[in-house]
């Protein structure tokens, strides 16, 4: 089969690829239709997370048709059309039982503090992802849903794991009516996060970015106020002075580790690598933020420790919350909210890329060239 | 101000109702999915065992955290542990728990070994690695530009290192094998 195969930071290549196979009695294997590249699958993409092996394949968002099912498996058959959440989870441990699909503990061998996702590194459990013409779905019977017919392709892909984790997000920050609410981050989660907060009855949605584009975007799609940080000689300030001296009420990290807006944060993360993470996002998340406030984090660091501004966060009373979304969990309401009209997932979708460019499709989105939000990537014929 | 009491509504309902399609729809928490953190429903995940079956090892042992109690019972195999960059990283997994910073960094340094190693290795296939290909680079033609100029971006102040990260080794490698020529062709003379 083709696939995207990672061969070291900043390169990856379209190989050919032996087809997975069912190694356990609840596998499916899924022919891909569509998927995506995340703003997380940057990490990897940039050398970032430990144990990224060269010859993987990335890509946690995607859909696809059921091509072989386990002998355990009950709930799909070979043709059904399912979306995929990008977490791997048993449904029977602990953490599964409780709706902690994220963090479930059967799946990941090679570390206690993360769950499994798709093509996300060893370092979430060696699975390889959906960036190619198959992949193997473990738990078919938990994970895996058929898409309902009403839904669109392209809405079913930011199911699996942006919208789900921005909606997931906003539900983070416990937003009472009212509320003012910071994002930090105009890319897909920081839109999606933003258009949620008004869901929970935000008063006030601030988007926070580099990127005049994707601010016009928030503009439009999550009908935010923005401002640009480049033209403030210190955000944090800012933020302040049009929140009435409070700051706000709720913050949302939606960028997570490789944070623009100091140069020495993101290089000694980003490029060197001593650190989990630029935290530059969340440390204006911190400081920006009322007292008693409550800053939620989406945004993906690594596991290596970050130069947090925790003084700050304890002293102001703050309540920090965070996880890597379980999925799943979201989507009974999400769908609710797509058939009432309240939002169109794939507005936000700027590039479609088939499968055999998808180097120039990493290149693109990584240097944020020709305006691009969220690239997906087209995978045989639809 | 937070010098007295009262903070103002930015606005009220109505207006937030007419104006943001969607305003208020979750506003109860008991209509938000993750609200509370924690909901044991044991049956409605589709899980239907107790404990799931376990997937078979393989010829080698599985490489696992030593914070976790025994080999969980599914996990991926792509890629398995071989040559320098798997002893390092078995090393790494085998000695250091995920909360020793020394567990990490092996991790990585392994990453890198696995990514040179890959990259000699391919020299000696039919298909060896193009840097010009594999970064997608030729996107910069169409895009670069118009991406870059007039804009306040944050980023350009560091993106400069990237092309030194991903080329510098390359040429530092060509320098080297050029000086190594150089010094055997001397010493023939
Ligand atoms: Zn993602
Ligand atoms: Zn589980």
């Amino acid at each position: 089969m083709r696939a995207m195969v990672y061969r070291g930071p900043y390169k990856v290549r379209v190989e050919e690829k032996p087809k997975p196979r069912i190694e356990h009695p609840n596998d499916a294997i899924v022919r891909v239709q569509l998927g995506a590249i995340c703003g997380s699958d940057l990490h990897l993409y940039h050398g970032m997370m430990p144990d990224t092996r060269v010859g993987t394949t990335f890509g946690h968002e995607f859909i696809g048709v059921v091509d072989e099912v386990g002998p355990s498996v009950q709930s799909l058959k070979v043709g059904d059309r399912v979306m995929v959440p990008a977490n791997i989870y048993c449904g029977s441990c602990f953490y599964c039982t409780r709706g902690l699909y994220s963090n479930c503990h059967n799946v990941n061998p090679n570390a206690t503090a993360v769950g499994a996702l798709y093509g996300y590194s060893h370092t979430t459990g060696g699975y390889d992802g959906g960036q190619a013409e198959f992949v193997r779905v473990p738990f078919a019977d938990v994970g895996p849903t058929i898409i309902p017919d009403w839904l669109d392709d392209e809405d079913a892909v930011m199911l699996t794991d942006a919208l789900s984790t921005g909606y997931f997000g906003a539900q983070l920050g416990d937003i009472t009516a009212g509320d003012t609410v910071v994002v930090f981050g105009a890319g897909p989660v920081g839109l999606y996060a933003a258009k949620s907060s008004w869901f929970m009855g935000a008063g006030r949605v601030i988007v926070i970015d580099h990127l005049d584009y994707r601010l016009e975007k928030a503009r439009t799609f999550a009908h935010a106020e923005t401002y640009n940080f480049t033209e403030y000689d210190d955000i944090v300030v800012h933020l302040k002075q049009i929140t009435d001296w409070f700051g706000a009420d709720v913050a949302i990290d939606a960028v997570g580790a490789e944070a623009d807006g100091s140069f020495l944060q993101h290089v000694s993360s980003a490029k060197l690598k001593l650190q989990g993470g630029s935290p530059v996002a969340l440390n204006w998340a911190i400081d920006s933020v009322r007292k008693g406030a409550t800053v939620s984090v989406m945004g993906a660091y690594g596991p290596i420790f970050s130069a947090v501004k925790f003084g700050d966060a304890m002293n102001k009373g703050l309540t920090l919350r965070m996880n890597q979304a379980p999925m799943k969990r979201q989507w009974p309401r999400l769908f609710e909210h797509i058939q009432a009209g309240h939002l169109k997932p794939s507005d936000i979708v700027t590039h479609r890329i088939p499968l055999e460019h998808i180097a120039e499709g990493y290149h693109i989105f990584s240097s944020k060239l020709d305006d691009c939000i969220k690239p997906l990537v087209v995978v045989g014929e639809r | 101000m937070p010098y007295t009491a009262n903070k103002p509504e930015p606005a009220t309902r109505e207006e937030l109702r007419a104006r943001i399609p969607g305003w208020g729809v979750d506003l109860d928490p008991a209509d938000r999915p993750s609200v509370p953190r924690e909901r044991f429903d044991p049956n409605g995940t589709g899980a239907h065992w107790d404990f799931p079956d376990r997937q078979p090892e393989g010829d080698q042992p599985r490489e696992r955290s030593i914070e976790h109690g025994m080999l969980p019972p599914v996990f991926g195999t792509s890629a398995p542990l071989h040559g320098v960059s798997g002893a390092i990283r078995r090393f790494a997994y085998d000695r250091f728990s995920e909360g020793r910073a020394a567990h990490w960094l092996l991790l990585i340094a392994g990453d890198r070994v696995d990514a040179w190693g890959a990259h000699l290795r391919s020299l000696a296939t039919l298909r060896p690695d193009n840097p010009i290909t594999e970064t997608g680079v030729v996107s910069e033609l169409r895009h670069g530009l118009t991406a870059r100029v007039g804009r306040k971006r944050a980023d350009v102040n560091h993106q400069w290192i990237d092309p030194i990260l991903v080329a510098g080794p390359w040429v530092l490698v060509g320098l080297g094998a050029a000086a190594g020529v150089r010094a055997l062709r001397r010493r023939q003379r």
